[in-house]
């Protein structure tokens, strides 16, 4: 008996450090404090679980933690910054594989369904079929991310047919073993379809998409979670589950808001290619592309400059360069901020952690409502491998497919340097008429080797 | 095992939850949105509870191996997700008054 408060006080508390961490996050000088505290938390809980009567045998325990804490170490302290995003994917696979398990070693253990109640399969069912559809979904995503799948979208004939056909089929099994638990058949083909229905929804997707997805499979990551504690009666698994799939459901809102797409859009998985719809052609149109040693002259005077970074400053691990490039500019005397655009990056806040990386302090980092009616102010603005995201179709040209996306109005700048790799359209596909404007200066190349040519031609400069 | 007025109570606390999330979370900024997604993944991980009673509770051996699969994911989770969390929020810092380049 004082086990079992002891069990449910570690829980209670746990529950409270949780929720108390994740609010420490509204402000960054407090979030690294708090989190600590919910990982404190989390040890509590996890020894209070040791300490529960039911757990009689050690071995299966032991080699878990070891294996798991081998494995989590390195993934915690060794993966670079710039492979965030994947890390990110590969992570909700493993949280849906532990809910989905354990959804079916419960099944399994009470007499594969016989001893389990309508309540309790409305529960488990839902584990197994979000978790398994989360474990492959992720690992496509941490595939494409990581450069094991191609990142183009692929799709063919037929493709919504298919995924109509298995969500329904999904959907109708699953509403059978709440009317009949006892159907083992049916359980394990749930587990079988959630998987397939993993792959199929995340092959069509691109990787400009893949911050919806990410945030998506969070979500879902998490209700798979709250589902076990549902299904095993077990509150304080609910409770972070439920915060996790809030959390991962607020950020699939906001990547789709800054994306233009509708939010039953994303609930559905209905995004990916941009179809039937005629890019603008830029035929006719010439492109300035200038030396680094004109582009850093122009650097070197400016008193006020915008740095709107994107994948490409990812791509080519350039957010250091960026910082030195920044600390010469302020050094002559200008200032340097940072126009982060929500869907900069392959996933919720990838920029500000790559420029935080390169020891930007982050009141210089601004979101895009904050900063984007200063870009007139702007001598220079420097984009830095973002393009779609600095596109002005979105906002004039009505047949463009980003058209209504809100862009950051690097184009009102007295001045825009563009960083790039080649003429190469977006991951969108579509032209971009900023390249084309004739206050635009195009400096091809590496981004991160531009940007070195860049620091040393400044310094010459100011010499 | 599950009666139908204990399964209301935790779809009161998931649903309390909910809410008590969604307050919390919208006010977390953009800058702090990839630590976000770690750190909710960690506490996530709190899943690892029901890995351990699956793995310990010597039901039978399908339970015991998938619960030590469980177990070995949800680890990775809690000692990785909470050590990049920390890892990414000890780089978040304000401009020093007077900037000297710290590297």
């Amino acid at each position: 008996m004082n086990g079992m408060v002891f069990t449910q006080a570690s829980y209670l508390a746990a529950s409270v450090l949780f929720i108390l961490g994740l609010r420490s996050l509204t402000r960054p000088d407090s979030a690294r404090r708090g989190m600590q505290m919910a990982a404190l938390g989390m040890l509590l809980a996890i020894v209070g679980t040791l300490a529960k009567h039911e757990i009689v045998d050690y071995k299966f325990i032991v080699a878990g933690l070891a294996i798991g804490s081998l494995l989590g170490y390195p993934l915690g302290l060794f993966v670079p910054m710039t492979a965030m995003p994947q890390r990110i994917a590969i992570s909700h696979m493993f949280g849906a594989l532990a809910a989905t398990v354990v959804g079916v070693a419960e099944f399994y253990t009470l007499g594969n369904g016989a001893a389990v109640s309508r309540a309790t399969m409305t529960a488990l069912g839902f584990e197994v079929m979000f978790g398994a559809l989360t474990i492959t979904g992720s690992f496509m995503a941490f595939g494409k991310l990581q450069g094991l799948v191609s990142g183009v979208p692929f799709t063919f004939a037929g493709q919504n047919a298919i995924n109509f056909v298995l969500l329904g089929a999904t959907a109708g099994l699953y509403f059978w073993l709440i009317y009949q638990p006892h159907t083992p058949v049916a359980f394990y083909l749930v587990c079988a379809f959630g998987l397939l229905s993993g792959v199929s929804m995340v092959l069509p997707i691109g990787g400009a998409d893949m911050p919806v997805v990410i945030s998506l499979l969070n979500s879902y990551a998490g209700l798979a979670s709250a589902a076990t504690g549902f299904a095993i009666g077990n509150e304080v698994l609910i409770i972070a589950g439920s915060l996790d799939g809030a959390s991962g459901f607020i950020l699939s809102v906001v990547m789709s808001k800054a994306m233009n797409r509708s939010f039953s859009n994303v609930l559905f998985g209905a995004f990916g290619k941009f179809e039937g719809t005629e890019a603008k052609s830029a035929a006719g149109l010439t492109v300035k592309s200038v030396p680094a040693e004109d582009a850093a002259i122009q650097l070197a005077y400016a008193r006020n400059v915008i740095v709107v970074p994107g994948y490409g400053m990812a791509v080519a691990q350039a957010q250091h360069a960026v910082r030195d490039l920044a600390d010469l500019i302020e050094k002559n005397g200008g200032e340097v901020r940072y126009a982060i655009h929500p869907v900069a990056g392959r996933m919720p806040g990838h920029m500000n952690v790559l420029l935080a990386e390169a020891n930007v302090p982050y009141d210089k980092l601004k979101e895009m409502e904050e900063i984007n009616h200063e870009f007139e102010k702007a001598d220079v603005a420097l984009v830095v491998g973002a393009n779609d995201v600095v596109n002005p179709a979105a906002r004039a040209d009505r047949s463009s497919p980003i058209y209504g996306m809100p862009i950051l109005n690097v184009d009102r700048a007295k001045s825009v340097i563009v960083l790039k790799r080649s003429m190469n359209p977006g991951f969108a596909g579509i032209e971009n008429e900023l390249f084309y404007n004739d206050k635009t200066a195009m400096l091809f190349g590496d981004a991160k080797s531009s940007l070195e040519r860049l620091v040393a031609e400044v310094k010459a400069n100011a010499s | 095992m599950m009666t139908h007025a204990t399964s209301f109570i935790e779809l009161y606390v998931f649903l309390l939850a909910g809410v008590v999330g969604f307050q919390v979370i919208t006010r977390v900024p953009a800058l702090l949105h990839t630590p976000l997604m770690s750190a909710t993944n960690a506490i996530s991980a709190i899943s690892l509870v029901g890995s351990l009673v699956a793995a310990g509770s010597d039901r039978n051996a399908v339970a015991s191996w998938l619960g030590f699969v469980a177990v070995t994911a949800a680890t990775i989770n809690v000692v990785g997700g909470f050590l990049i969390t920390d890892r990414m929020l000890k780089m978040f810092r304000r401009a020093e008054p007077k900037r000297e380049r710290d590297s």
